[in-house]
């Protein structure tokens, strides 16, 4: 040590990944958050070997059996059934099908386009920008919920029209978080030697900014996954989401209203359910913008 | 100020329209034929059908559609319901205080919570009460609202049986409307019971409603507390040899405030469409419930002109948030 | 009696065990004398100063044989006793006046807590020194100024309303920390001219903190020169200047552009201030010290008197050395 110069301690610097892992696995509630979504990950994939019973079959002698450690519970169904003797357990397995499904299906399907117009209101600020902006402000003037409840209202119930809800309500935050960031990196000098280099708008658009934008978005991606989730519960609960007897957690809430007084199970259960993927999938958000974001850190 | 607000003013007007392109085009979306959907009925008499369409102007090229649309809301006419033949300007006004006063309860609760919370957490930085706090504000942010309203009803209405299990008034008592808030128009019957009695009902409601605000604002308030708090200024108000209480809250809370003021405004949207689903579980006669009753009643001129009422009013609150910003931040004032 | 008296003072972030920021600071300040301290970023030059006030917050941790201040013993103090000498008897203007104010209130407003604070000043009266104040500091338009905002105001005029409220209660020891560094060149100058007019009226201490040595040798009586955390060389100005007994204090006074006319380069130090996880076991410049030997590696000097001062190396230089 002591003839050591500072020459010697200089050590090549971790590669990103290790890096961003090692910011990610120092905060404990994003990586608890990311146990959770595996698993839930884990039961979607492989729903039909894991639920006991099938979702939907009805055991007419098991009316709203309590779950196992009640009195009353029976060994074959471990959190009991429902109205109808449908195995619990079988049922939230399979809903985690429906709404990583869902969730993952209305992000793609609004993220894509998020960052196509965020770009293009990002490169043309003169025209197309403003107008694409001012289509936003109008999106987000309405309550995402409300937006998708009327959607769905006219397009009708049902998982497709609920993807496309999702989907149209989540836009804006993409387009304005990607016009944000695009607009911050199009100034910078790279951006401005690839364009004296006769790099295509296109390339400049998609090769050279956006890669640099991803952090936020990313983290928005995380983020607007779990507001779908809540949101298709939430259309789900009220009876404009995806019909019964599939299995969705928010539309089991729904019919579980009626038996607040007599089956706890049937109504805390699935709900829990909805709480914690929601809640893992939020923790890993937090942990993604502290790992990838620090400029993120206090922003909300 | 003036020229601040007149711009912020202006802005507004390409929104609104843009609502109304949004609620107009939304009917037209609506698969099938607009009269039999309407009507509830198949095949409908061809005369009558024709009589109908043009009732309804639907035999009109599109764009004129929409400029008479335009013409009936700027003379204040929000047609009528379907169901009750009711005008909608008149349900809505009928409804909307039982929606406000929900929304007030819960923000109040929400932002008071929120602050106290927020700046506690910021102030215990990295304890086990920080830690603690934010925990439960992440929670309140994932929580499924209309399970968390089952859960309080399960427990403090059916099990406990401190609070009734829906509605804003029991029904044996008669309130006659003066201002639509019933914790004051109780106040008028002289009958302490009768005001109790409506607060019972106002606080599961209000509690469910509140819990998402309630999490955004704490999380906001934090970390813009911890912002605030290594700022220079805070350093120079310590310096002065000032209280710690006189520097947080005269020095640190009053910076800190105004991002999260924009937050507190920003939260109606939110509490808007909790509206919708909290009004729904304990049957709370305002506008969320009313909405959905029109979509499954096929109500579409409730929908449709309920929804513009509700965006105007998000967008009116956040030109108000906007310019209470630039009244709390003398940077914007003065900028003019 | 000296005015201020620091012994073995240590400032650490995390526990005890922490690598220290400042490390076994001494320091003596008669009344009414001018101090420079001198050092690169990171030197520690603030953070001794900030330990000094108490505005090193959790997770900083201040240790010190003795801080005495006036006859009173800092350390023995409760915290409600030493804010009444916070910002009264001791006060501090910092780097970037454009952040120190708050952006919330007026001038007038933030002028007058300290008026209170310290002295219960109210109303009239408080509005009536307020104003002698900003005239004392040589702002047009005082009275006017009570009421504007701190952006409505340059950096050199911030600076002067920060150096108003510091000296509103004739302190006894003002203490500047890099006071110009963010001002433009023009305004330098004024500012400094403010501060020694100040000093002189009111016969008051003052540290300026720095890494302008120019600014040191025109100003002050005495300077500290801090290394790593560390004093390494303390001396009277024009000694100092001339026969540096330090290595670093050589280089510093090297690397100053008037001394190298001639010389084909700047001369610098090779190499940056230790941190946390390369501090060396000996003296904290050897890595970087032209002079070293063996025995700098491995073990670390104290500072020890040397001419009219005191210096923290193994071999000070002599005029023959250096």
């Amino acid at each position: 040590m002591s003839t050591q110069t500072y020459d010697d301690l200089v050590q090549a610097p971790p590669s990103r990944l290790r890096e961003f892992w090692q910011a990610f696995a120092h905060n404990k509630g994003a990586v608890a958050g990311l146990a959770f979504m595996l698993m839930l990950i884990v039961c979607a994939l492989f729903a039909p070997w894991l639920a006991p019973h099938s979702p939907i079959e009805q055991y007419r002698d098991f009316l709203l059996t309590p779950p196992l450690w009640q009195d009353g519970g029976q060994a074959q169904f471990l959190l009991g059934t429902d109205e109808l003797g449908r195995d619990l357990l079988s049922r939230l397995i399979h809903g985690a099908r429906l709404s990583l499904l869902i969730g993952l299906a209305s992000v793609v399907c609004s993220l894509l386009p998020g960052i196509v117009l965020g770009l293009l209101a990002a490169f043309f600020p003169n025209r197309l920008g403003p107008l694409i902006m001012r289509m936003m402000d109008v999106m987000m003037a309405l309550p995402s919920l409300l937006l998708a409840v009327a959607i769905v209202a006219v397009l009708g119930p049902g998982l497709l029209n609920t993807v496309i809800a999702i989907a149209i309500v989540s836009l804006p935050s993409y387009v304005r978080l990607t016009r944000a960031a695009a607009m911050g990196e199009r100034q910078k000098d790279y951006v401005t030697a690839s364009r004296l280099a006769g790099a295509s708008l296109p390339r400049l658009m998609f090769v050279c900014v956006l890669p640099n934008c991803m952090a936020p978005l990313i983290v928005q991606a995380t983020l607007s996954f779990s507001a779908a989730i809540l949101d298709a519960a939430a259309l789900g609960f009220l009876g404009l989401g995806v019909q019964p007897p599939t299995p969705e957690w928010g539309t089991m809430l729904a019919s579980a209203r009626d038996y607040i007084q007599r089956a706890w199970w049937v109504v805390s259960l699935p709900g829990l359910t909805i709480l914690f993927s929601v809640l893992a999938i939020n923790l890993v958000g937090d942990g993604l913008r502290d790992a990838l974001d620090p400029k993120l850190k206090n922003a909300d | 100020m003036l020229s601040f607000i007149l711009k912020r003013l202006g802005l507004l007007v390409p929104t609104f329209f843009g609502v109304t392109l949004l609620t107009f085009s939304l009917i037209r979306m609506i698969p099938g034929d607009p009269v039999e959907v309407m009507m509830g009925e198949r095949k409908v008499d061809p005369e009558l059908h024709a009589q109908a369409m043009q009732r309804l102007g639907l035999d009109q090229p599109l764009y004129k559609q929409y400029f008479d649309y335009i013409g009936q809301l700027l003379q204040g006419d929000l047609g009528q319901s379907l169901v009750s033949r009711e005008s909608v300007w008149h349900e809505f006004t009928a409804l909307f205080p039982a929606t406000l006063e929900l929304s007030i309860a819960a923000i109040l609760i929400a932002s008071l919570l929120g602050l106290i919370a927020g700046v506690v957490a910021a102030l215990k930085r990295g304890s086990m009460l920080d830690h603690g706090i934010m925990g439960l504000a992440l929670t309140g942010y994932s929580m499924p609202i209309f399970w968390w309203g089952l859960i309080l009803i399960m427990f403090f209405s059916v099990q406990l049986g401190w609070t009734p299990v829906s509605g804003r008034i029991d029904l044996f008592f008669d309130v006659p409307p003066v201002t639509g808030f019933m914790l004051i128009d109780t106040l008028y019957l002289d009958d302490e019971g009768v005001w109790l009695d409506a607060l019972h009902h106002l606080i599961l409601p209000a509690v469910v409603l509140a819990t998402i605000p309630l999490a955004v604002i704490a999380r906001m308030t934090r970390s813009s507390m911890l912002e605030v708090l290594g700022e220079d200024y805070v350093r120079t108000a310590r310096a002065k040899g000032l209280s710690p209480a006189r520097v947080v809250f005269v020095h640190a809370l009053r910076n800190a405030l105004i991002p999260v003021l924009t937050v507190i405004g920003l939260q109606v949207g939110t509490l808007m469409a909790g509206a919708v689903l909290t009004e729904t579980i304990f049957s709370w006669p305002g506008i969320g419930k009313w909405l959905i009753d029109a979509i499954s009643r096929r109500d579409y001129p409730v929908v449709q002109n309920g929804i513009l009422l509700i965006a105007t009013l998000v967008i009116l609150v956040n030109f108000v948030v906007d310019v209470l910003y630039g009244i709390a931040n003398p940077r914007i004032r003065h900028a003019g | 009696m000296a005015l201020l008296e620091i012994r073995n003072l240590s400032v650490r972030f995390g526990s005890k065990t922490a690598t220290p920021v400042v490390e076994g600071m001494d320091l003596r300040l008669e009344a009414g004398e001018i101090l420079g301290i001198v050092g690169e970023s990171g030197s520690g030059k603030s953070v001794t100063m900030m330990a000094l006030m108490g505005l090193i917050a959790a997770p900083g941790i201040v240790t010190a044989d003795a801080l005495t201040f006036a006859g009173q013993d800092l350390l023995q103090l409760s915290a409600r006793a030493k804010r009444q000498i916070i910002g009264k008897d001791i006060s501090m203007i910092f780097q970037d006046p454009m952040t120190s104010l708050n952006p919330s209130y007026t001038v007038g407003y933030q002028l007058g807590e300290v008026l209170k604070q310290h002295l219960g000043l109210k109303g009239s009266a408080a509005r009536q020194r307020a104003i002698e104040l900003l005239e004392l500091v040589e702002i047009p338009g005082a009275t006017a100024r009570l009421d504007a905002y701190p952006h409505q105001l340059s950096g050199g005029m911030s600076q002067r309303v920060a150096i108003a409220m510091a000296i509103a209660c004739q302190p006894k020891l003002l203490i500047a920390d890099e006071p110009t560094t963010a001002l433009d060149v023009t305004i330098q100058a004024q500012i400094m001219e403010l501060l020694l007019r100040l000093q002189r009226e009111h016969n008051m201490a003052l540290i300026m903190i720095t890494h302008d040595l120019a600014v040191v040798a025109e100003m002050a009586q005495r300077v500290c020169v801090m290394y790593a955390g560390q004093a390494v060389e303390l001396g009277r100005v024009p000694a100092l200047f001339q026969h540096p007994a330090h290595p670093y204090t050589e280089a510093l006074l090297k690397a100053i552009p008037e001394h190298s006319v001639g010389a084909a380069r700047l001369s610098t130090l090779p190499g940056i201030v230790p941190g946390r996880y390369d501090r060396p076991r000996g003296c904290l410049l050897a890595p970087r010290c032209p002079y070293r030997q063996e025995h700098c590696q491995d073990s670390r000097p104290h500072l020890e008197p040397h001419g009219g001062g005191a210096v923290r190396c193994h071999f000070p230089l002599t005029e023959a050395t250096a």
